[in-house]
């Protein structure tokens, strides 16, 4: 191949596949046992710890990193999927920057946290690399659950259910296991097929039927689910995605930005996947980010993020902002996309500067043209295909409690769920917990 | 740049750090490079009697606790006096000495308890031209089984004895060098004084097992499966050198006896410390064996810094703390402090509270929003929280001033010094007279 980041157009291999494999590596290597060690003895044991409060999952944080401590990896793996049985994955793309690190004392006391998800990536990773599941299944107790969606919040909700020795069904629409962490999550976060590697560990568990390819809606319906099973949980996720009401989307070029992650994340070898030598991405949250960053690391030339407010309102965190922009990511802030421009496929992207007032953005009537041969839309995800008759809540199924639908017997959690942010950890503690109610429920019948 | 020149029993040297009798001093390669990279002066690792020397294991020898980051705070050996001929050792001795005449040169002894033994090397190490002799009656592993080292440190009288030989048969003065592993350190000093010592110096090793192996049950380090309690030192051993440092300094029968302070020091703050408890000059071992011998730069610096920063001479700091080592009975106890947290400093970790609530005087409360505050009226100002937060200066002692109430008693703070022997609860306080 001979396309390098300044050949034209959309093209694939615009770098060596040396440079590919290294720009695609873990984007935090792995503690060695030793960095481990020291890692772990800068944590101070508090006292009802901040940390613990600002995990979504509650891991016994300060107890997991003594066990690393002392030399006992495999108990700390113990405490973290006591709480959190995604705790390889959290450990890998939790924003920990405004999760539990935000809260660590030591980043009030120097600014520079106790590193807790690479320890818990430490403790999860020796367990997983034995290849030993530390749980065991109570006995049957003849009750069946059906989950949609194996990604997170399902994944979650299965495991404790089957824990409680309940017998779970997992349909997922697509052809393999993990939701968006298979599909969603950027490469350099989940590397080695980690996703995948997690899920049969997972399912060591035992108890857990997965039917892949089987919608809700299209392959079973909700009524039958109800029917045949003693409870049923939804972890669907948002799988639309919002339109960008700018002229000429339907230009070659123009394409979501979740959907070339997905490309990208199922791609076997990445020297064939296309990308453009002026990459604009729309918007300005996490899925903004992973895929400006990951098309700059497959050789894009230009990549523009850009987003209609300004940077403090930007909802990726400061931390995800300074990876862009170490990677050679171009940030413009207050400018919206009015046309895309171009004869059959993108050039250009023509835009206009904005005026934020409260919580109103209007243009201010100056525009400017970008190149751009590939426009990625990342401006948020929707609810796609729930069932008729559920109660909505700013367009997420509304849940109270532990995931209650506004249907008896049905429960919901994950991004398709209302509260709480969508984040995989989010998802994973509201499976779980949906998981104890509905234990509890079927449990007295 | 303080005048860090030490005068030691007559021994001068241009500072007071010494290297003590151990691997940093067994040949004169090491030594060389010690006295090229500052050291003020070494004491030769222990010489034995002629005839074929000891010898050491051949496995392990040395056994280790760290702290964060491995840092070693302790260090335990099973090495036993030197393994090289004494005749090696004397002449590199006596060449050493010929080349560096500024520093200080003390050959280290062990041998058998008898007479003879000592009338026999003791004109050999005279011949040398060293400083001095140390005379090892501190080494707490296989050289004690066979009757020398710290059997013989553990018997007054033999320490007694030996050291009247050693001033009989040997012009120059004589350091005796103390085993910590004894009940009253007072006893084996009085005994080197009474036997005519120019100088104690304490502490060697002691008595210790690091670690065991959990696996194959052997304390290590293992030979072969087996262990042997060595000896230990490095900064972990500090605080015990220092009380035993301290106990000669202040003792009616060994008061003003010269003292080479030895144990744990690592830094110069420790040098001045041990000094400031009445140790002439210092002796360093683990320090040199963890960093290598450039640490003395530091010790330099720090201490002449130090001095300067102070107006003081290094005699004007010997001894300087030792008036105020007390017993307990003397302590003022109407000196009433409160612990009080700076809230601007604290990083609500929240370490306070778990140790005053659990295992203190629950005077320390907490908030929802992780707030945390010294109760005073329920402060006994033990220091607990104070030793267990985090964060440096954040919370501190602060005295009550007289006058003002102690909301823990109830009692207001009495301005006069008061301590034990005249307490009202005290059976056998002295009643002050009518
Ligand atoms: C690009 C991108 C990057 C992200 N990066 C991060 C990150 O770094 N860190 C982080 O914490 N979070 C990140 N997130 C968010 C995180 O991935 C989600 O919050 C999380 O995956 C939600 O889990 P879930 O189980 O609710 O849904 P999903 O992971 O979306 O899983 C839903 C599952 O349901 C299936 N499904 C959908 N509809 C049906 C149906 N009708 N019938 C049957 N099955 C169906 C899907 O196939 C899928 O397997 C990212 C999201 C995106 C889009
Ligand atoms: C490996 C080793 C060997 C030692 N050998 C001797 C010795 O031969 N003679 C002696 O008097 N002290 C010996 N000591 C004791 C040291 O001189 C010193 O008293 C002790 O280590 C405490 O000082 P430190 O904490 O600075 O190490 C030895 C210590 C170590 C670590
Ligand atoms: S799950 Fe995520 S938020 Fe919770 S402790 Fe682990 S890394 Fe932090
Ligand atoms: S807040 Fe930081 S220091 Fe405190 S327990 Fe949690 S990780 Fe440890
Ligand atoms: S130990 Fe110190 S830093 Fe921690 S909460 Fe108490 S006062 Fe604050």
């Amino acid at each position: 191949m001979t396309n390098s980041p300044f050949t034209p157009g959309i093209a694939p291999a615009r770098l060596p596949e040396e440079a590919l494999a290294r720009n695609f590596t873990d984007l935090h290597a792995p503690l060695d046992g030793h960095e481990a060690l020291v890692a772990a003895d800068r944590c101070y044991f508090c006292h009802d710890a901040p940390c613990i409060t600002a995990c979504p999952t509650d891991i016994d944080i300060p107890l997991f990193i003594r066990q690393i401590a002392t030399g006992t990896p495999e108990a700390a793996a113990e405490t973290i999927f006591d709480q959190n049985i995604l705790g390889g994955m959290c450990a890998r793309v939790c924003p920990t920057e405004t999760l539990c690190e935000e809260a660590c004392v030591r980043e009030a006391a120097e600014g520079k946290p106790v590193e807790i998800g690479r320890l818990q990536r430490f403790a999860t990773d020796t367990v997983m690399a034995k290849g030993v599941h530390p749980f065991e299944r109570a006995p049957a107790t003849g009750k069946t659950v059906a989950v949609v969606g194996a990604g997170p919040a399902g994944l979650a909700c299965a495991h404790r259910l089957a824990m409680h020795g309940h017998s779970v069904t997992i349909f997922d629409a697509r052809p393999k296991p993990g939701g968006l962490n298979e599909y969603g999550i950027a490469s350099y976060k989940s590397v080695d097929n980690f996703a995948q590697a997690e899920v049969d560990w997972l399912l060591k568990i035992g108890g857990i039927e997965i039917k892949y390819g089987t919608a809700l809606n299209g392959d079973v319906t909700m009524a039958a689910l109800q029917a045949d099973f003693d409870a049923v949980f939804l972890g669907m996720g948002l799988g639309g995605v919002n339109a960008l009401r700018a002229e000429g989307e339907t230009r070659d070029g123009v394409t979501d930005a979740v959907e070339f992650i997905a490309d990208l994340r199922q791609a076997d070898d990445l020297s064939t996947l296309p990308v453009g030598r002026n990459v604009v991405v729309i918007g300005g949250g996490m899925t903004a980010i992973d895929a400006a960053v990951q098309s700059k690391l497959l050789g894009a030339e230009n990549v523009t993020v850009l987003y209609r407010r300004g940077r403090d309102a930007m909802p990726a965190s400061a931390y995800e902002q300074d990876l862009a922009a170490s990677k050679g990511v171009r940030f413009i802030f207050n400018a919206m996309p009015l046309e895309v421009l171009g004869n059959g496929a993108a050039t250009a992207l023509r835009c206009e500067y904005t005026k934020v007032e409260g919580r109103s953005v209007q243009g201010t009537g100056e525009t400017f043209d970008i190149p751009a041969d590939q426009v990625l839309k990342a401006i948020g995800q929707t609810l796609d295909g729930a069932p008729d008759g559920l109660k909505l809540d700013g367009g997420k199924i509304a849940v109270t409690g532990a995931g209650r639908t506004s249907l008896s017997g049905v429960w919901a959690g994950g991004d398709c769920a209302s509260g709480g942010e969508d984040l995989t950890v989010t998802a994973v503690a509201e499976g779980r917990d949906a998981a104890e109610d509905i234990h509890m429920q079927i449990s007295k019948a | 740049m303080a005048d860090l020149t030490s005068d030691f029993i007559g021994i001068k040297s241009p500072n007071p750090f010494w290297l003590a009798s151990a691997p940093p001093t067994d040949k004169e390669y090491n030594v060389r490079r010690a006295f090229e990279a500052g050291w003020g002066g070494v004491v030769w690792k222990t010489l034995g009697a002629e005839g074929l020397p000891v010898v050491n294991v051949n496995g392990p020898r040395y056994g280790a606790i760290y702290g964060a980051d491995r840092r070693l705070l302790g260090l335990n050996n099973i090495e036993l006096i030197t393994d090289r001929d004494l005749y090696t050792n004397l002449e590199e001795i006596k060449r050493v000495k010929a080349d560096y005449p500024d520093r200080a040169m003390i050959v280290s002894i062990m041998v058998p308890c008898e007479e003879e033994a000592w009338k026999a090397i003791l004109p050999l190490v005279e011949d040398t031209g060293a400083d001095g002799i140390e005379l090892n009656f501190g080494c707490p592993h296989g050289m004690s089984e066979r009757g020398m080292g710290a059997a013989v440190g553990q018997v007054p009288e033999y320490i007694e004895m030996v050291t009247r030989w050693c001033k009989q048969y040997y012009s120059k003065p004589v350091i005796v060098k103390l085993t910590p592993n004894i009940t009253d350190i007072r006893k084996p000093a009085e005994a080197a004084k009474r036997g005519g010592a120019d100088a104690v110096s304490l502490i060697n090793t002691i008595n210790s097992i690091t670690s065991v192996n959990l696996d194959t049950m052997s304390p290590e380090p293992s030979i072969d499966g087996k262990g042997s309690h060595g000896g230990y030192c490095g900064p972990a051993v500090k605080p015990i050198a220092m009380s035993m440092v301290s106990e000669i300094a202040r003792n009616a029968e060994t008061h003003g006896l010269p003292i080479s302070g030895i144990g744990g020091i690592t830094t110069w703050r420790d040098a001045a410390e041990f000094m400031a408890l009445g140790a002439g000059n210092v002796q360093v071992c683990t320090a040199a064996m963890t960093y290598g011998f450039k640490i003395v730069s530091e010790m330099i610096s720090g201490l002449s810094q130090y001095l300067d920063e102070k107006g003081m001479s290094l005699d004007d700091l010997v001894g300087r703390a030792v008036p105020n080592v007390t017993d307990w009975q003397y302590l003022n106890l109407n000196y009433v402090t409160k612990a009080r947290i700076s809230q601007d400093d604290c990083i609500k970790c929240g370490r306070c509270y778990a140790a005053c609530e659990d295992t203190s005087h629950q005077a320390i409360s907490m908030s929802e929003d992780r707030v945390f505050e010294v109760i005073d009226a329920e402060c006994v100002a033990c220091n607990l929280c104070v030793n267990v937060c985090p964060v440096e200066g954040c919370i501190t002692m602060e005295e009550l001033a007289a006058g003002a109430m102690d909301e823990r008693t109830g009692n207001v703070v009495s301005p006069d010094y008061a301590n034990w022997t005249t307490h009202p609860n005290n059976p056998g306080a002295i009643k002050a007279a009518e």
